[in-house]
């Protein structure tokens, strides 16, 4: 079973790398973008097949290595 | 003081290391490979800068995963010296022994090139060779040394006096200029709650000789060797 683990930096905490992209992409011509916002996707492939348990072990994961929670959130989204 | 530095895949930083500890204390540091799992009586343990595990996922976040991460906690918790430089600051972190973390560097640059660092206390053991307020030269080399941590966690270290370092004019002047990182509060180096685990992002070993251009950092290792 597939659990994705994105992980975005939290709120408030100053994303540059998101800031060169939105210049980037103002200098590109698109208007409009009023901020962006860049983190990482994760997929892990389970052997589980409980929908729950995999969800579980993926937050424990993510909680323990994936994600620093000092700077990050995460959410898993798991998929049969 | 017996001293080791830890080696992770990817820290090339070590042979500076030991040079400034052999330098101030006489004796070679032991080299401690990251797969072993007993620091045995050293006094000091010391995780140099480098990329450790290519910087892969977070700086420092393979590395604090580590097999001889658990004796460094150990270690720490039996009250013994710890030094974490540049990725080691970013390890120490990471392991959860120094708290907040280290973001991109504000300006996304690489940052190589020397900076003055202000002395927050002197009457640390890592400290005691230099004056409260004044500042020595240290060279900057990192891409994520932006120092973050939440307002109440910034506000408790400076409560505690576990800043050690800030970013400053060579005269001691604290202003965003100088502050080429973004670090919050101008942070470049913080204490643990005992003040026996320094992180630090630039480098004190990279001025240790004359031939080096420099030996500001030398008082750092000659307190640490006379400790």
């Amino acid at each position: 079973m597939k659990a994705i683990v994105t992980v975005m930096l939290k709120p408030g905490v100053l994303d540059p790398q998101g800031k060169a992209i939105a210049h980037a992409l103002g200098t590109l011509g698109f208007a409009g973008v009023n901020d962006v916002r860049a983190g990482k996707v994760i997929e892990l492939e389970l052997t589980e097949t409980d929908p729950v348990r995999a969800r579980a072990q993926a937050e424990d994961m993510a909680r323990k290595l994936l994600a620093n929670t000092v700077i990050e959130s995460f959410r898993v989204q798991v998929d049969g | 003081m017996k001293a080791g530095i830890i080696l992770f895949p990817g820290i090339n930083r070590e042979r500076d290391m030991a040079i400034a500890l052999e330098n101030s204390a006489g004796v070679k540091p032991r080299m401690i490979w990251h797969k072993e799992t007993d620091l045995g009586d050293l006094d000091l343990v010391v995780i140099p800068g480098g990329f450790s595990f290519g910087d892969y996922l977070r700086c420092g976040a393979m590395a604090a995963q580590s097999p001889i991460m658990a004796a460094v906690r150990a270690h720490a918790a039996r009250g013994a010296y710890i030094l974490g430089v540049c990725n080691g600051f970013q390890i120490l972190t990471e392991a959860g022994l120094l708290p907040g973390a280290l973001l991109r560097n504000a300006s996304l640059r690489f940052l190589s090139m020397d900076c003055h660092l202000r002395v927050e206390r002197a009457n640390t053991v890592f400290t005691t060779r230099y004056q409260q307020g004044q500042t020595f030269r240290a060279v900057m080399a990192h891409g994520d040394g932006n120092y973050f941590a939440d307002d109440a966690t910034l506000d408790r270290l400076e409560g505690e006096g576990r800043v050690a370092f800030r970013y400053a004019t060579a005269t001691g002047e604290i202003s965003p200029e100088v502050n080429l990182n973004g670090s919050a509060r101008s942070i470049a180096g913080i204490y643990s709650d005992n003040l026996r685990v320094l992180g630090m992002m630039p480098h004190p070993e990279d001025l240790v000789d004359p031939l080096m251009g420099g030996i500001d950092g030398k008082p750092l290792f000659d307190a640490l060797a006379a400790a």
